[in-house]
């Protein structure tokens, strides 16, 4: 294992168990409503917005098929596993017929 | 007025432990996911191990996933777009306060460990049927770990065996299972602001800034906006 693999994960628990703690220290100060809660809410979404759109982007139209299909099937099926699978087999016959 | 919950106990968390089950199995699909991609990104075994040990929460190691570039580790923006991902924790370990009034400090603060999405929103669903306690939580978040853990590791064990990933299409699992986390955190149009903002901002970003800055900077963008958009019809409604 690598130093800079041990310095990230590291790094990644100590932030991670701060704001878990930090909640419950800082618990009659922090907003249970308004502005900065809906801030807080919003940020898991936003941040998986912000990794697929420019993936999606850069690919071409056999993973904007692939893309489509896969939120289809999750839309449905509500399985991740389910969206994953047929997600790659999406892009793995779409590249065979487009030839990507 | 029903008499108070008692405050804890084994009874408590072997409740957690039972009622967590079904959730532990959705878990553990989700991880066995997670540890196939871990190994398409380059994570050895025991990499895997320590992640899902220490920081054991699974939204922000999905992104942390799509940062790793073993060699060259941007480990300062990794620990960022974590600390980005999970800050939506403090509010909910705020709200279990009154579960650990009764609890020496570092007692509480240990069982805070165990704060995720799911552990937290069947404890309050168990806080609001008169019942649930730190104990409750204990006892989700134990059976939780143990579900990440050994699911993670299955999955990084079995993704060894395949080998070139880009030849099956594996390399779109990445974005497929993104793609679905984001979907499964639709609660209403309200989120349509946030993804959308952050959606273009991250475009934008990503032509301007080399790196991976535009996952945080389209995560604090797309968030805010989406937080501008509630408070704007928040008023509209009292009005």
């Amino acid at each position: 294992m690598s130093l800079e693999a041990l310095l990230a994960i590291l790094g990644m628990a100590a932030v991670t168990y701060a704001i878990r703690a930090g909640g419950l220290l800082l618990a009659n100060r922090l907003p249970a409503t308004g502005f900065a809660a809906s801030w807080m809410k919003h940020l898991p979404g936003a941040v998986l917005a912000a990794l697929i759109a420019p993936v999606i982007l850069a690919g071409g139209a056999a993973e904007a098929i692939a893309a489509a299909a896969t939120a289809l099937i999750y839309i449905v099926s509500r399985n991740l596993f389910a969206a994953m699978a047929g997600g790659v087999l999406a892009v793995y016959f779409a590249r065979l017929v487009l030839g990507g | 007025m029903h008499a108070p919950a008692p405050p804890g106990g084994p009874a408590q968390f072997w409740l957690g432990v039972r009622m967590f089950l079904p959730v532990a199995i959705s878990i553990a699909a989700y991880g066995v996911v997670w540890g196939v991609l871990a190994g398409q990104a380059g994570m050895s075994v025991i990499e895997v191990a320590l992640m899902s040990g220490l920081v054991f929460a699974g939204a922000s190691q999905f992104v942390a996933l799509d940062m790793w570039t073993p060699g060259s580790l941007p480990i300062l923006s990794i620990v960022i777009a974590t600390a980005v991902v999970n800050l939506r924790i403090l509010l909910m370990s705020a709200t279990l306060r009154p579960l650990a009034a009764h609890l020496p400090l570092p007692r509480a603060l240990a069982a805070m460990f165990f704060v995720s999405d799911e552990q937290w929103a069947m404890t309050m669903a168990e806080v609001r049927k008169g019942s649930g306690s730190i104990a409750f939580l204990l006892g989700t978040g134990v059976l939780s770990w143990l579900s990440w853990m050994l699911s993670t590791l299955c999955g990084r064990v079995l993704g060894a065996f395949i080998d070139d990933p880009t030849r099956y299409g594996l390399d779109f699992a990445f974005t497929a299972t993104f793609i679905a986390l984001l979907l499964g955190m639709w609660k209403g149009r309200g989120d349509l602001v946030p993804w959308i903002v952050g959606a273009l901002a991250a475009i934008a970003t990503s032509r301007l800034i080399e790196g991976n800055w535009y996952i945080i900077a389209g995560g604090l963008a797309g968030s805010f906006a989406g937080a501008v958009a509630e408070t704007i019809r928040e008023r509209r409604h009292v009005a």
